[in-house]
This record gives structure tokens, sequence and C-alpha cells, in this order.
């Protein structure tokens, strides 16, 4: 009995112990738990205040550059007591957005950029995939050579090519012409190598079974291989694009005629007429921006697709 | 026909326009360019053939000297701009809310890069009333120490440095950073299980699997960035220093252009053209050899 009991009273007392420890455990997971979660909140708070301040940083100069845009001359030049007087004008003059469409040709100038960018943009995409189509999927004598002098031309400066360029242009009196600008842009090696990379990936299954329904090659290239190739078309163009929209050597070599001027030249050009005048710089650089952005909102998801599939840099 | 004489005709009709573009605008101006390279031409009297005269002159030149130096100091800005794209990625790859939001904001440098952009850091670095040098200014004040910031671009020590903080900015959060998050969504998530088991903690995990994942993307990005920064450096010279002051923003591709353009001495521009190709090709092959081995690829 006494033994009954005191085993009874073992197990009890065990129980007890078992109970008590099982509940320091549960109690110290808890907390443990409770660390983590706190640690962790922490680590994220810290991580999103980092990623402000750097935030802050980038859209920062952007901020000065709208307010700068919307200030009276007057207020860019004086450094006051309050920061905030730097920042936000005293008065929003809306009418700097004006200004440059009055003082030079600022439209003109937009024209031609669009022009210019869209000829460029479709010329170099059309010509890219007819040369990409045949590289990667056909075969023809010299293919590999005539491949290999792409590529190696690819490590050639643009700068070597300029200059031939420049001089091959005057000849044949295109200096100063629309075509001086879009024609040498026209045809890429990059834009070919680049295409053909994708069009290979493609699976060649479909391609059998409409050359059986008796498809030609341009029929295989144009209904079964440009609309597998939407995302890599996309890229090349969104990319062509904003590159030529930015372009500003060629243009300034090429172009004499302030009415033929794309937006970067035209903007310079505009700093050299403007030497003090920030609020109406700061305006129209703004102008030359915005489409700019409205592009990539159009088309962000193929931007950052593009950049991880082509690694193209700027 | 034969099936394969048509597929011939047919490849060679796709390939026709781009061919002919190709040949007509890259293939046959780098071997003009070459030829030019051997002669003196002022675009107005006849081309007279000097031999190699133009590069004997070309390493003579101080001034061809210095702006290879010049050329190669504003590539500081490649590493400190890798650095930072590689944490910001780090960064970016935790699971946040709003993560796009901050990929968008430090992209917006890397998409409106061009003209508009220096402007507006001319306008940053002016030392009178630029926003720069008025928190410099504010800092000193708050600090009790009078602070006042330089002359960022007609300043001969400055200018460069001032070009490189704003490549950085620029760069940063662009091409390369969104390269970097790629590579890191590639590393496979049992390998930081397994450190994990080991007992790593978070800075030997990325020293032991992070880093030798990513090493490809590194050298990469290193490799591209170098051969671009051998070609950079003229819009932004030419809008916001001119490539002064005296001479300090000129780089390689400024010299190739003033010759070319503004002095028309075609022939010494592509001689300088071709010195630049040599060296870009000579630094790709030893970027290729020495760093190539130890690239780790999975």
């Amino acid at each position: 009995m006494n033994s009954a009991f005191h085993t009874t009273g073992g197990a009890l007392k065990d129980a007890q112990t078992v109970l008590a420890v099982e509940q320091l455990t549960r109690e110290s997971a808890k907390k443990n738990k409770q660390g983590k979660k706190i640690r962790q909140f922490w680590e994220k708070a810290g991580l999103y205040f980092l990623l402000c301040l750097g935030a802050l940083t980038m859209v920062g100069p952007f901020m000065w550059m709208i307010t700068t845009s919307l200030k009276e001359p007057s207020q860019v030049f004086s450094f006051s007591k309050n920061w905030w007087e730097e920042w936000i004008p005293t008065a929003f003059v809306w009418r700097n957005y004006l200004e440059p469409w009055k003082v030079v040709p600022f439209a003109r100038f937009y024209l031609n950029s669009i022009f210019v960018a869209i000829m460029v943009t479709l010329a170099q995409v059309a010509t890219s995939a007819l040369a990409a189509y045949p590289f990667a999927r056909l075969t023809f004598p010299g293919r590999d050579k005539i491949f290999f002098g792409y590529l190696a031309t690819m490590m050639v400066p643009g700068a070597v090519t300029m200059i031939p360029v420049f001089i091959l242009l005057r000849y044949l009196g295109w200096i100063d012409s629309y075509k001086a600008l879009i024609l040498p842009a026209a045809f890429t090696a990059y834009g070919t190598f680049m295409l053909r990379q994708f069009f290979l990936t493609l699976p060649k299954d479909l391609e059998d079974a409409a050359k059986i329904d008796g498809c030609n090659y341009l029929g295989i290239f144009w209904r079964i291989i440009l609309p597998l190739s939407k995302p890599a078309l996309a890229t090349l163009t969104t990319f062509t694009f904003m590159g030529t929209w930015m372009n500003f050597m060629w243009p300034l070599i090429v172009l004499n005629t302030h009415e033929k001027f794309t937006l970067p030249v035209g903007l310079a050009y505009f700093q050299s007429l403007h030497h003090t005048d920030w609020t109406l710089l700061m305006a129209a650089s703004m102008l030359m921006i915005i489409p700019i952005l409205l592009v990539f909102i159009f088309n962000q998801r193929f931007f950052v697709e593009g950049i991880k599939l082509t690694g193209i840099k700027g | 026909m034969k099936n394969s004489t048509k597929e011939a005709l047919a490849a060679y009709g796709f390939l026709m326009p781009n061919l002919l573009g190709f040949l007509i605008f890259t293939s046959i101006p780098v071997g003009a360019s070459l030829f030019l390279s051997f002669v003196k031409w002022d675009l107005l009297s006849p081309p007279r053939f000097v031999g190699l005269t133009n590069f004997v002159e070309l390493f003579q030149d101080p001034f061809f000297w210095k702006y290879c130096w010049n050329t190669v100091y504003l590539m500081a800005a490649i590493p400190l701009g890798m650095a930072g794209s590689l944490i910001l990625a780090l960064g970016m790859n935790q699971k946040l809310k709003g993560i796009v939001v901050f990929r968008t904001v430090y992209f917006l440098p890397t998409l409106c890069a061009g003209v508009a952009i220096y402007m507006l850091w001319r306008l940053i670095y002016n030392p009178e009333f630029g926003v720069l040098n008025s928190i410099i200014a504010k800092t000193g004040q708050i600090l009790g120490v009078p602070l006042k910031g330089p002359y960022w671009l007609t300043d001969e020590a400055w200018a460069k440095p001032a070009l490189i903080i704003m490549s950085v900015w620029q760069t940063v959060g662009g091409y390369n950073m969104i390269l970097y998050l790629a590579a890191l969504q590639g590393v496979p998530r049992d390998l930081y299980d397994a450190a994990e088991v080991d007992g790593a903690n978070s800075w030997q995990k990325f020293w032991a699997v992070t880093w030798p994942q990513i090493s490809p993307t590194t050298f990469f990005i290193a490799i591209m960035s170098v051969i671009g920064g051998f070609q950079a450096g003229f819009d932004p010279a030419y809008i916001m220093t001119g490539g002064g002051p005296n001479g300090s923003t000129t780089t390689i591709i400024y010299y190739i252009y003033n010759n070319a353009f503004e002095w028309h001495k075609m022939g010494e521009a592509a001689a300088i053209a071709w010195v630049l190709f040599v060296i870009v090709f000579l630094f790709t092959l030893m970027q290729w050899r020495f760093f190539g081995k130890q690239v780790y690829y999975s």
C-alpha cells in the first residue's frame, strides 16, 4: 500500500514535474517565438527605413527639378533661411511650362524626336527580326561565317564606325537630314543577336506542322515565330525607342538646322540660349522626361523581364 | 528546285535588308576607319597618306594620356555602383510589402538618364544656389561648424568626383540591381537551409552561399561595365563641364569627338578610336583570363 501510495504519489509528483516542465518549455518556446517575431519586426522596420532613405535620395533630385521648374527665377538664386522656402515655390509659376514652346521650336523638337524614335524602332525591330529568323531557324551556306561577322563587330566601339559613317553621309549629302539619324540606326547587330537567341528557344514542332500544311517560310515567320516572340520583340522595341529618344551625340554630330533638332540637342541648345534661366530649363527637362515615364509605365512588365532575359545595359 | 536551295534563297531574302545595312553602316566603316587612321584629312583638301604618324603622334601626346587617365578615374563609379546595386538587391530580395514601388523609384534615375538629368545635376552642383551645397551648409549650421561645399564642376579637384557621385546615383538602382535581383532569386533555397543547419549566421551565409552563387552575374556586370566605361563620358561632360575644368573631365570618347567634329582631324580621330578598340579588346581578354577562373558556375 505504502509503496503503492508512494508509487502513486511518486507518479503524481512525476506527472506534476512533467506538466511543469512542459509548461515551462511551452512558455519559453512562446517567448522564443515572440522574440523571433520581435526581432523580425525590427529587422523589417530597419530595412524599410534604409530603403526609404535610399528612395528619398533617388526622388529628391527630381523633386528639386519639379519645384524649381515652378519657381520665379529670383527664388532660384536666393539662399533662404528656411529650408522649405528652397523647396516650395512662393508662387507656382505654371507659365514656365509654356515658355519653352514659345522661346524655341520646342513642339518641333518634340515631333522630330517622336518621328525619329518611331522610325528607328520600326526599322530596327523589323530588320532584326527578319535577319534573326534565318540565323536561328534556317540553314544556308555561309551562315556561321556571316553570324560571326555580326558578333565580331559588336565588340568594336561605336566611335570607330562613327567617323566613316559621318564621312559617308556627308558624301551622300545626307548631313542635316532625318535620313542621317534614322538609316545608320536602323540595322543593328545587337537586335539581330538578341532576337536570334530568343528564336532559338522556340519549339520546332509547330514549325514542322506548318510546313506539312504547306506554309512557306514567310508564313512560318509571320504566323508562328513572331506571335511566339512577343516578349522579346516588346523588349527590343522598348529599349530601342528609349535609346533613340535619349540619344544625344549622334544628332549633335549630324544636325545643324535648329528645326531638325531632336529633344536632347534642342535642350542643350536651349541651355546655351538661357544660361541663367533655370526655371525654364527645369521645366523643359521635365517635358523631355514625361514621355519616357509614360512608355515605362506602359511597358513596365516587359522592361524588368527584358533586362533579366537579355542582360541589356543602357 | 531542291529544298535546300529553296531554303537558302529564302534565308538570304530574309537576311538581305539587315545585311545590306550592316555592310554599309557597320562592316565597311570598320575597314574604312582603319584606312582613315593612316591618313591626315580635314575633309576639305584630299586625304594624305601618312603611315603610322597618327599613332606615333598620339602616343607622344600628353593630352591623350591625361584623357586616358580621366576615363579610368571615372570608372571608380563602377565598383561603387556595383556594391550599391548588390546591397539594394539584397534588401529588395526580402519579403516586403510595396517592394515594386521601391524598385520603380530606384529605377527612375536610370530610366530618365540623358540630357535632362545632366541639366538637373548642373543645377544641383551649382556652388551658389544648388541644393547640395545648401544641404552641406545647413548641416554645418546644425553641427555648429562652418561648412562650405566645394565648387563642384568648376574646381579641378572636384569635377571628377562630382561626375562619379552622379553616375552612382544614376546607375545604382538600375539594370545592375535588377540583374542582381534575378541572380539572388535563382540561388537554391536548400543551400541556405543546409548552411543554417551548420549554424551559419547571415554574414557567413552571404559569403559561403550567396556570393559564390551570384559570381557569374558579378563577372558579367563587371565586364560589361568596364567595356562601357572605356567608351563613356561624352554626354554628361559635354552638358555639365564641357570637358573642363582644364580638361579634367575629358574622356577618350570626348577627345575623339573633338578631333573629328570640332577640329576636323579625321585621321587622328580614327587612330584614337582604334586605340580605344584595342584597349577594350585587351581588357576584356584579360578579365576573362584572370577572373573567369574564379567564377563559380553551378
